[in-house]
């Protein structure tokens, strides 16, 4: 087995697929280096990540395909998927193959699956739009803390940015350590050393809340309540909507 | 905050529940950089309450007083409850802190008939003005005409809002009298008109000079509630169909009559409201605005009332047996539209795949067609075309048996509103 490693990164995997049409070498797996664990039958090579070299694959697809299609790769990638390196390579191997922009043909099993992804991908950002909830901290930062199931943070920033453009705010996914600030001009990608939320619940610690913080919660968790017409119960539907995996961190659903 | 708020908030949500449009779309409106909010063409759910509706927006009544007394209505004059109302401040504060914390798209207000019409549709003209003017509030507004509000007024309204309703409530004016006594067609149909013959001015004023006062931008839209009068879909769906073609309504919402008294005989004594029969109007809606449908072929002189076991789609399909089966490689967009089990989505990824090669039943699958509903009605590579020749009442009881399969899984009444609409 011919098994690539790289750093997990998406110019990595783009490195990958450089080096691998490079050296005319088929990879039977793509996999994050730090989680690879040896075996005799495998050849492994690592590849270092190259950003010239990736943007010649990138520029390439774009050739070949279409700004969209590029996009679709990016999102795909940002999946996390255990095979998602293996997925986007076989893509690419038809992208390149064929002398035809294949990025709409969703007749080849690959390039469905990759839109297939792609669309999970942006229906998870688009969750974010709904369900990010701000907490206003008394230094006046609007906090919100995040779990999304996909790495969408580098989706995200423009939106909330174009939406709350006089306030300072902060994105954070709790899970993968990162987020995302904004200072009233830019947003930029953060990580903090430390920080007060409750990872389960989503709460930021009530001391570091500006006083009217917990009002604002009640007061909409009250709306929520109200604005139900009981005769209408429906469960389910509320569940397909509103998965119970964002809940914890909804002030409207955490609150007991 | 103080108690107070959280009461009136209560109340004044509560009394504001059953007005049904949660949309925030059709408004694009983007942030200056000075100011708070933006409105995205799509619109944006925030939440979804116990009964499976979205939040989008807060949506409250400014005051739940009324002095009219419509029999359908919780805030009617006769009928024993709290009151409240906000004052305009107040309103502006909780919508501009909710809006902060992105609970919400905007604001949805309406209210009760205080003192008059006109009284009333200036203070909720005051809202929208407060937050656009000293909150810098970008984001959506909805406003209510108060039926009856001087046109100067609404006029003014308009230019505060992203888009402005009248609700017709009852479909025909004969039933509206019965039930709402201080109302009629009129006071409903002037000030529609007149919003729309704004919206047109806007638009067109805007053609000229880029600096014109938007009106209106996203339009307007109106209400019916079903089964509170006898109309049938068929008067139902004209009239809809009308308003979109004639009044260029955005939207139309049917609201199920969810009883809200039990001692008037104008009203029907109904044990839930009629779920099933609304979410059918609104699939039928949908086939009038997305899938090019027209309103006679949904519902017509000899079918008049939408079926409620089977989606109006495939209904119609059953109905008109002599256009099927379609060939997915051959046929117009327009027609693979019409197939039951191909939704907008699928119909796209139709046309644009078969450009490559022809499709068969594989991709067809794999593209997320519902075939076990479609292939009745299509003929593709490996389907023969035996399916053309079965009888529409045997397709019929095929699907219905499919369908109680599926439903012995779920709870009957866990009906989805939207679910089920891409059939
Ligand atoms: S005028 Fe409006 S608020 Fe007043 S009773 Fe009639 S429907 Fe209800």
């Amino acid at each position: 087995m011919n098994i690539f490693l790289y750093d997990n990164t998406f110019e990595g995997l783009l490195t990958v697929v450089f080096e691998s049409f490079k050296l005319k070498i088929l990879p039977d797996a793509i996999v994050y280096k730090n989680k690879y664990q040896p075996s005799l039958l495998d050849i492994s090579f690592e590849i270092i990540t190259d950003v010239l070299k990736a943007e010649r694959v990138w520029n390439g697809i774009k050739a070949k395909t279409s700004k969209e299609a590029c996009d679709m790769v990016y999102h795909t990638f940002l999946s996390g998927m255990d095979n998602i390196g293996m997925i986007i390579f076989h893509y690419l191997q038809l992208t390149f193959a064929a002398n035809y922009n294949v990025s709409v043909n969703y007749r080849e099993e690959s390039v469905l699956l990759i839109k297939q992804i792609q669309q999970k991908v942006l229906k998870e950002a688009h969750r974010m739009f709904m369900f990010v909830r701000f907490q206003k901290t008394n230094n006046d930062i609007y906090f919100a803390p995040i779990q999304p199931k996909y790495d969408v943070i580098p989706l995200i920033g423009k939106h909330f940015k174009n939406r709350f453009r006089d306030q300072i705010w902060i994105i954070y996914d709790t899970e993968r350590d990162y987020g995302l600030y904004y200072d009233l001009k830019t947003v930029e990608e953060i990580k903090l050393e430390q920080h007060n939320i409750n990872k389960s619940s989503g709460k930021i610690d009530a001391s570091l809340l500006e006083e009217k913080e917990e009002c604002y919660q009640v007061l909409w968790k009250s709306y929520f309540d109200a604005i139900n017409i009981k005769e209408r119960k429906n469960l389910k539907v509320q569940m397909q909507f509103m998965p119970k995996r964002f809940w914890n961190y909804l002030p409207e659903k955490n609150n007991g | 905050m103080n108690d107070t708020i959280l009461e009136k908030l209560n109340v004044l949500a509560n009394a504001a529940k059953y007005d049904v449009s949660c949309s925030s779309s059709g408004s694009s409106r983007s942030n200056n950089g000075k100011n708070i909010g933006n409105t995205v063409s799509c619109g944006i759910c925030h939440s979804f309450t116990e009964d499976g509706r979205c939040i989008s927006l807060l949506k409250v009544l400014l005051s739940n007083h009324c002095i009219y007394d419509c029999a359908y209505c919780v805030n009617r004059s006769s009928n024993d409850i709290a009151r409240a109302a906000f004052t305009v401040d107040e309103l502006a504060e909780l919508t501009i802190n909710f809006y902060r914390r992105n609970y919400i798209e905007g604001l949805f207000l309406s209210s009760g008939v205080m003192r008059n019409p006109d009284y009333t549709m200036e203070r909720l003209m005051n809202v929208a003005k407060k937050l656009r003017e000293v909150y810098r509030f970008n984001a959506y507004i909805h406003l209510k005409a108060i039926p009856g509000a001087s046109p100067d007024l609404v006029k003014q309204a308009g230019l505060y809002a992203d888009r402005m309703s009248v609700n017709i409530e009852i479909p025909t004016e004969q039933n509206l009298k019965i039930l709402a006594p201080d109302k009629d067609f009129a006071s409903v149909y002037q000030p529609m008109a007149l919003i729309k013959e704004n919206i047109i001015i806007s638009k067109e004023e805007r053609k000229k000079y880029r600096k014109s006062p938007v009106f209106s931008p996203a339009g307007q839209s109106t209400q019916l509630i079903i089964g509170a009068s006898p109309e049938n879909d068929r008067q139902i769906l004209q009239l809809a169909s009308g308003l979109y073609d004639f009044q260029k309504l955005k939207r139309v919402y049917y609201s199920g009559y969810v009883p809200v008294t039990l001692a008037d005989n104008r009203l029907p004594a109904l044990k839930q409201p009629p779920l099933i029969r609304e979410n059918r109007l609104y699939q039928a809606d949908w086939l009038l605005r997305f899938y090019e449908f027209k309103v006679d072929e949904i519902v017509n002189d000899e079918f008049q009332q939408l079926d409620l076991e089977l989606d109006p789609k495939l209904s119609y399909a059953l109905r008109n047996p002599h256009i099927f089966p379609i060939d997915i490689n051959k046929a117009d967009y327009e027609m693979i539209l019409r197939i039951p089990g191909v939704g907008v989505r699928s119909a796209k990824l139709i046309v644009h795949s078969r450009k490559f090669g022809r499709l068969n039943e594989n991709h067809l699958k794999k593209m997320g067609i519902v075939l076990k509903r479609a292939k009745y009605f299509i003929t593709c590579n490996q389907l023969t075309d035996g399916h053309k020749d079965i009888l529409p009442s045997i397709i019929r009881r095929n699907i219905l048996n499919e369908k109680n399969k599926l439903l012995k899984r779920f709870n009957e009444n866990q009906l989805s509103l939207f679910g089920d609409l891409v059939v």
